[in-house]
């Protein structure tokens, strides 16, 4: 369906707002016009401003200034609830469903339709329910529990649940992270149908090839400000680049020539009861091998046993021909390994802690002065790295979950070149961060290695392993099943292996 | 970073002020405040050296108790055997000293056996995942069980007067009890642990995020294994203090001071979910707790509360106990009123960060 900007009356108007926490100031001008049938895209790096301007249209946060028009008409939210019965509705990325609950129940919590009695008429929300799936062309068993569903179906459970609420504008924040291709495209689907039953979607997305395939508008923030509003068709991804990050990027992969030295890892047959087996590579010094292959083909799990939190049940790892005691981190660490987790926010960080005590986590014993950690040094360290890294931030006992996803990172990153390591693991060192702290990540990777350190990259990216690697090796269902070499590789040659093509 | 960091820093400064004078311990120093004054005019002589010595007689099994109550709390645990060990270790230390062991034995004794005890619930939570809960409950009925069968229906009396002394001198030169100059001595030691050294840092990582905590290379369950020993061996010496002081030993002694001991805990800030506590609140609770313990016995006859005042006394421990539960992220609720009472523009939906912080805090488990 196409959109008639031109004579249409936009649903949703959000016109210069501001918002300030403190001293941050959130919003400077949070601007978003959305018309009924269109998917609009509102892209920004992390700390752009996006998350407060949904929270302003989901009516979390109250505005400190500007104006909020639905249909036309001025409206001011005092909470969630008005904007639900304003027909806005948010689909987070991890919607938070009642597990114990259905599908249908889920669905229509609160409002579930009575018999006489008040006795919950199952039959009627199932029906209900089914009816609500259909429109959307999907399938869910209505009747199944919550318990157990992908992130792709809770996501579905919550838009039916907003439709049947009478949505007029859905926004979905982040809604592609943590889904399977297979899954993006249904949800496209979802969306496209959504489209043609006259709502409007606001499609927040750091996947821009995503943004351009789905949406029709594009608005780009910077800085808590709005900076332009365009049809997705007269735009470029390099121009969408260079709006959001306020210059041009020289190149998001800025890899320069390696000269690999001794090998630093060695991996001989490892492997972890169904779960992958025999695996064997080596790392050398100013290396950066990737761990490439889908989501579930074991990846991370090589990287856990490596480290010592999981425990290998054959094979062995020597570093620098010493061999290394598996299932123990503390080890590892001794050994000069270092691992940036793929969660952040459960494995890389301790949320609740500030910048200074998660830098200095894992360097307890190094920061120790006759038993005791003297604050000050634990500040020069936070200091330094921050400056190292260029974190922004406003205080370094804040803590890190006030800051963005890409800043979260260097914070993670940080807390582990404290270590001074020899053989630095991340995994998915990018994933959930904007495209200039991504570029920064790439250009800090390519660095340690011209410095010596062997990385091992895991990461699901495959312009990221294709650009930044010198080695991709290929796992398929916990077996290296392909080592290719940086500069032969191709996104086809890659992906055959991966999903095991090449035999077909 | 930098010009950030100077622009802001005026405000950020008045914040943490602000924060400051908002903390749940700032709360505790007016209660306290409050409980002494009113103490003074109601009580006679109540800060005179007799009255501050049996607050200190009185509070200083169970702050020693809570010290390593608080250590564990942060990481997410509870150990609710705690008063059963109090038991167990008078009964042992008693039952030797009766068949003759002389003193020194059957204290050393009695702390080991704390140590074996604390090793059972710490080796049951570590190693087998068990919730601390379900664990610790079982050894408060284990404990008591084995007090009962060693030494029952029997009372122990007898110990040598240095021993018993213990319990009814003060330490010379001040007021206070030997039990209470304990208690301050562990304080001081516990402080310095959390707030200045790896183990500290390391514990409250446990309370806050186990899962990130392990991927720093810190031994979450070998941390917990024996933080519990430590609560076995300090209860066990709190028992023989107990037993010093009442000057006998009986099985049943300290019944149901694992309560107390927890809501000190939490009424000093310390959040049952884990990750948050200090021993300045711990202190400050404790006093509070022993200050109107203290008011309640000493109050002048009057008829309306002489019958119950034991009575009396639970209720207001269980009082303090909920309370400290049911205002959840105390502090920053705190602040939050008095914020939202000094700006009534805003609006009952909306959120301030602060509020965002400690939700992320409190569900870190």
């Amino acid at each position: 369906m196409p959109v008639d900007a031109s004579d249409a009356r936009p649903v949703l108007e959000l016109e210069r707002a501001t918002k300030s926490f403190g001293a941050v100031r959130a919003i400077v001008d949070g601007t978003i016009t959305l018309y009924r049938g269109e998917a609009h895209a509102l892209v920004g790096e992390n700390g752009a401003g996006k998350s407060t301007l949904v929270k302003i249209l989901a009516g979390v946060h109250a505005p400190d200034s500007g104006d909020l028009r639905v249909d036309g008409i001025d409206v001011h939210f005092r909470g969630p609830a008005d904007a639900r019965d304003a027909g806005i509705a948010v689909i987070y990325q991890e919607p938070t469903l009642f597990p114990d609950l259905t599908v249908a129940e889920n669905i229509f919590m609160g409002r579930q339709p009575v018999r006489a009695g008040r006795r919950i008429d199952r039959r009627a929300m199932n029906s209900a329910a089914t009816e609500i799936f259909t429109r959307l062309g999907v399938v869910l068993d209505p009747d199944r529990q919550a318990r157990g569903l992908s992130v792709a179906d809770q996501q579905l459970v919550e838009i039916a649940k907003a439709l049947s609420l009478n949505a007029q504008v859905l926004v979905m924040d982040e809604p592609t992270a943590a889904l399977t291709n297979v899954e993006v495209d249904r949800l496209f689907g979802v969306v496209s149908t959504l489209r043609s039953h006259g709502a409007a979607v606001l499609f927040i997305s750091h996947r821009l090839e995503e943004v351009f395939e789905a949406c029709q508008r594009v608005t780009i923030m910077r800085d808590g400000a709005f900076v332009r509003t365009d049809p997705i068709e007269m735009l470029t991804v390099g121009d969408v680049i260079t709006a959001m990050v306020g210059r041009k990027l020289d190149t998001m992969f800025p890899k320069t020539p390696s000269h690999p030295g001794d090998v630093v890892l060695e991996v001989r047959g490892l492997s972890r009861t169904g779960i992958f087996s025999d695996i064997s590579f080596q790392v050398r010094r100013g290396e950066l091998v990737s761990l490439a292959g889908l989501v579930g083909a074991g990846r991370s799990e090589v990287a856990r046993a490596i480290f010592g939190i999981d425990h290998a049940t054959a094979g062995s790892v020597t570093v620098d021909g010493k061999p290394l005691r598996l299932g123990d981190p503390l080890a590892a660490m001794a050994a000069g390994i270092a691992l940036v987790p793929e969660d952040r926010r459960q494995q890389g960080l301790v949320m609740g802690l500030g910048i200074d005590r998660n830098v200095g986590l894992a360097s307890l014993r190094r920061l120790r002065r006759r038993g005791l950690i003297p604050r000050s040094a634990e500040r020069l360290l936070a200091e330094d790295w921050a400056r190292r890294l260029q974190l922004k931030f406003a205080r370094l006992t804040d803590t890190v979950s006030t800051l963005s996803g890409g800043n979260q990172q260097k914070v993670v990153l940080g807390k582990w070149l404290a270590r001074d390591p020899r053989i630095l693991i991340v995994d998915e060192p990018t994933r959930g961060i904007d495209v200039g702290t991504k570029a920064e990540v790439h250009r800090m990777l390519d660095d340690l290695t011209s410095q010596g350190i062997a990385v091992l990259m895991i990461s699901s990216e495959l312009p990221e392993v294709l650009g930044m690697s010198d080695r991709i090796l290929v796992l398929r269902e916990g077996r290296l099943v392909a080592e290719i070499g940086g500069s032969d590789a191709t996104e086809t040659s890659v992906m055959r292996a991966a999903t095991g093509q090449e035999a077909a | 970073m930098s010009n950030q960091a100077t622009e802001l820093a005026a405000p950020q400064r008045l914040n943490s002020l602000r924060r400051g004078l908002f903390r749940w311990e700032s709360g505790l120093v007016i209660v306290l405040l409050a409980v002494i004054v009113f103490g003074a005019g109601e009580v006679p002589d109540f800060l005179g050296s007799t009255n501050l010595f049996h607050v200190g007689l009185n509070s200083g099994e169970i702050g020693i108790m809570a010290l390593p109550m608080l250590l564990i709390i942060i990481t997410g645990e509870i150990d609710l055997s705690v008063a059963s060990m109090l038991g167990l270790s008078g009964a042992v230390a008693g039952v030797m000293f009766e068949a003759g062991t002389g003193i020194w034995p059957a204290i050393l004794v009695a702390l080991a056996v704390g140590a074996a005890g604390g090793f059972l619930n710490g080796f049951l939570v570590a190693r087998f995942g068990l919730p601390s809960i379900a664990v610790t409950i079982g050894t408060l009925g284990l404990f008591r069980g084995i007090a009962l069968i060693i030494l029952a229906p029997r009372t122990v009396t007898g110990f040598p007067t240095w021993f018993t002394s213990i319990g009814t001198t003060p330490v010379p030169g001040t007021p206070l009890s030997v039990s209470i100059l304990i208690f301050f001595i562990l304080a001081i030691l516990t402080a310095v642990v959390l707030q200045r050294t790896g183990l500290g840092r390391a514990i409250y990582a446990s309370g806050l995020q186990p899962e990130a905590a392990e991927f720093a290379g810190i031994r979450v369950r070998r941390i917990k294994l024996w933080l519990f020993v430590l609560s076995g061996v300090v209860c066990a010496l709190a028992g023989l203090l107990f037993t010093a002081k009442n000057a006998s030993v009986t099985y049943n002694a300290g019944t149901g001071l694992e309560l107390t001991v927890v809501a000190i805990v939490l009424f000093g800030g310390a959040s049952i979910f884990g990750g948050r506590g200090t021993i300045v609140g711990l202190v400050l609770s404790l006093a509070v707790i022993g200050f109107v313990q203290q008011e309640i016995t000493q109050l002048p006859a009057s008829a309306t509360i002489q019958g119950i005042k034991p009575q009396l006394q639970q209720i207001i421990v269980g009082a303090l106990l909920v309370l400290s539960v049911i205002v959840p992220g105390r502090g920053a609720a705190l602040r939050r009123l008095l914020r939202r009472a000094g700006s009534p523009k805003r609006t009952a939906g909306a959120q301030n960060p602060d509020v965002h912080t400690s939700e992320v805090t409190t569900s870190g488990r």
